[in-house]
């Protein structure tokens, strides 16, 4: 317990956070063990995964970096579209399909990283908000060229074509076809596979952050002047935070892309980017464990109020503002404070 | 300023309560008595979002089917428990998990392709029956013993269209404006471009839009003006399609058009000058001047306050299919669901087995899943379909 005490506040912070995720994680798996999980919650799992990493890695743009990402679903799509091709195009080659997903979500990353590279590099040299401008776009070019895109893999290996659904096939099979996106995908992903995603880009974002690139990359966040004045290289860290998001978006991608037979590239528009961004700006910007708290209860809510009915979605609205007002309420704060005295100190700071 | 802070937060969620009691167990329709033969049918279609206006469609006319069902006091009665899913594949899924715990028996739905194709892969794997109304991509039902469609498929709904046009000789150069973003539009298109090049048909000019809100086709309607096209195909929604018929008559342009079954429900569209669509042809499934037609009509119009399109027809006509087939295959309420499957397989692949409907009579499915049944050509003529 001294020990405990003794560490570093963001230590004990960051050891809460992976304690979290892995407490939840064998919670579930004891819940599951038991047949206690109805089929709801149990189709929930992986989606619940990919938008906890989703959140952790736009956290890593908008809350440490300090910028303004509104097409993070982009990224998602292109890890979700190539992990896909990937998993498809090794099917008959690896027959381990958790291999597959490894190698998928690998691909995954490293297409969107490419992506966030080409999309950061022009942007992030330019002060203001440009980013939120391109990225806005980028995330709706993408969705427009997804929905042209036919691929599909035979004997011969894959086969590509743009707005044209001719493949030119002899008895292969088609994965991704236009409009209908991503089609007759096996599904590979599981809830082990994203609670290990979830630990990995925890140990990436809470490294990158405490590292001496984080406390750069804050310093550009927090006085960009005062970064320059020093020799930090603002383009540099600004583009490692963004390529590494756009990497484990990616990835969030490959593990969502696998958990569905299909997905149409639609899914991947704005409205997703903003959801994603909701639950950061919810779970507060710079905190991580609040971003997966944010993600689970944003996510499994709409479904757990399928009582509503029709009121469902007016319903998830006043429950956004009722959780807006509540965590920025100062009775409620200072109610909290009374109960758990280290709070105080806190309030009474902060 | 924060006694105010606090008391909105305490009447957002007095407002949450009041709604959480107002409205309990709304859903399930058409209970019936205690001991009847009660089949648990699950519907899952838009009822939010942008394509809500078709999942609230063939909602209201699974509903008015399955509560005429139920006033026939047959031995089988149905109780429909409708979820919405936005018409998104992850919100699909859910909405199916959540039926499953439910105790559904039989699948009605999805309402539209993109999110039937990641539910029927559910379903087929876990053993349920689902026919859908409207769900007419080929993704759906290909490789899926159990699952059905009430609706033609988008390529074979592009192939009668061209077999139509060239039949009745109405055009030879034809322009096409679609909907690429869109896997229904784009694929009518491709059985359209397919059939056109069979039968001779030129496609002088292929435009396309990338999603339902766009409001400008002028650059489209340009070049199949400049191209000598004589007829424009449109396999697309009402929606856009509305636009396109005011701008060609602002342009002055006189093209004969020929739509699918997207195209249904043009004529009740708010705002719409019915006269732009002066003898435009549809491509429809739903023939709106039979008698059963007639008085579903005026059901649908007292129960939604508007006409009802073609998805409340074939919504209603799939809780047809599921009563006859019911009846035939003898489906219990103790059955599991994956029995009730089985038997319905066979039932709806057998030969004998055939159904009269709004949207067709005679209607049989073969074992991958389509239906066949006669198209309808309609033209409007006055403000009203006439059939061709």
């Amino acid at each position: 317990m001294n020990k405990l005490k003794s560490m570093k506040k963001s230590t004990r912070k960051n050891l809460f956070t992976y304690l979290l995720v892995i407490i939840a994680y064998l919670l579930i798996q004891l819940l599951q063990g038991q047949g206690l999980l109805t089929r709801s919650l149990q189709g929930q799992l992986v989606p619940v995964c990919c938008y906890i990493v989703m959140a952790l890695s736009l956290n890593l743009v908008v809350g440490i970096s300090g910028e303004l990402s509104l097409g993070h679903a982009g990224f998602m799509s292109v890890g979700a579209f190539s992990g896909v091709v990937a998993a498809m195009a090794l099917r008959s080659s690896i027959a381990s399909p958790a291999l597959r997903l490894m190698i998928a979500i690998i691909v995954g990353a490293a297409l969107a990283a490419v992506a966030g590279f080409i999309v950061g590099v022009p942007v992030l040299r330019l002060q203001g908000d440009y980013l939120a401008i391109v990225t806005l776009a980028f995330g709706q070019i993408i969705v427009n060229i997804l929905q042209c895109v036919y691929m599909g893999v035979d004997a011969a290996g894959l086969h590509f074509r743009f707005d044209n659904a001719d493949l030119g096939m002899t008895d292969g099979t088609t994965i991704i076809s236009g409009p209908k996106g991503t089609v007759t995908v096996e599904k590979i992903s599981s809830f082990t596979a994203g609670f290990f995603l979830i630990l990995i880009t925890l140990f990436i974002v809470l490294n990158l952050v405490n590292s001496r690139s984080g406390r750069a990359i804050m310093a550009i966040r927090d006085n960009r002047i005062a970064a320059e004045s020093v020799g930090i290289n603002v383009t540099k860290y600004r583009l490692m935070a963004f390529v590494t998001a756009s990497a484990l978006a990616g990835a969030a991608g490959a593990l969502y892309g696998l958990n569905y037979s299909s997905i149409d590239p639609s899914k991947f528009d704005y409205n997703t980017s903003i959801l994603v961004l909701v639950f950061v700006v919810l779970g507060g910007l710079g905190n991580m464990w609040g971003s997966i708290i944010a993600a689970t209860f944003l996510t499994v809510l709409p479904e757990a109020m399928r009582g509503f009915e029709d009121y469902r979605m007016l319903v998830y609205a006043i429950v956004l503002i009722l959780v807006m007002l509540a965590t920025n309420n100062d009775q409620l704060k200072g109610l909290l404070s009374r109960m758990i005295p280290k709070r105080k100190e806190a309030v009474k700071h902060g | 300023m924060k006694k105010k802070n606090f008391m909105s937060l305490l009447l957002a969620a007095a407002t949450c309560f009041s709604l959480l009691a107002g409205c309990s167990n709304g859903g399930a329709s058409g209970n019936a008595g205690a001991n009847a033969n009660v089949i648990k049918i699950g519907g899952i279609g838009p009822l939010t979002g942008s394509a809500a206006q078709y999942g609230i469609a063939t909602r209201q006319g699974a509903e008015i089917a399955v509560s005429e069902i139920n006033e026939l006091g047959g031995s089988i009665q149905f109780e429909l428990n409708s979820q919405d899913d936005e018409a998104d594949g992850e919100k699909g899924v859910n909405a199916y998990n959540t039926l499953i715990d439910w105790g559904m028996q039989i699948l009605y739905g999805c309402t539209t392709s993109g999110s039937c194709a990641a539910v029927a892969a559910e379903s087929f794997s876990d053993r349920v029956f689902q026919l859908t109304p409207s769900a007419s991509s080929t993704t759906v039902t290909e490789g899926k013993d159990n699952v059905f469609q009430l609706c033609f498929t988008d390529p074979n709904q592009g192939k009668t269209a061209a077999d139509f046009i060239s039949e009745h000789k109405l055009a030879t150069k034809i322009a096409v404006i679609y909907n690429n973003g869109d896997d229904y539009s784009t694929g009518i298109y491709q059985g359209f471009a397919a059939e056109a090049e069979k039968v001779g048909l030129e496609l002088v000019s292929v435009t396309t839009f990338p999603d339902d809100t766009t409001t400008d086709f002028s650059a489209q309607l340009t070049d199949a003006q400049n191209s000598g096209a004589e007829l424009v195909f449109l396999p697309i929604y009402y929606t856009p399609a509305s636009n396109i018929l005011l701008q060609a008559k602002q342009k002055g342009l006189s093209f004969s058009y020929f739509g699918c079954d997207g195209l249904d429900g043009i004529l009740t569209l708010e705002g719409f000058d019915t006269s732009l669509a002066e003898g435009v042809y549809v491509l429809t499934p739903f023939d709106t001047t039979s008698d059963a037609a007639v008085s579903f009509i005026e059901k649908y119009k007292e129960a939604a306050g508007e006409a009802p399109n073609q998805f409340a027809a074939d919504a209603y006509d799939c809780m047809y299919a599921l009563y006859e087939a019911c009846q035939k295959a003898n489906i219990t309420s103790d059955m599991s669901y994956s029995d009730v499957c089985d038997a319905l397989i066979s039932v709806f692949t057998s030969s004998d087995f055939a159904v009269d409907g709004l949207t067709g009579s005679g209607m049989q499915w073969g074992a991958n899943g389509e239906v066949s049944k006669d198209p309808l050509v309609v033209q409007i003529v006055n403000g009203a379909y006439v059939n061709q």
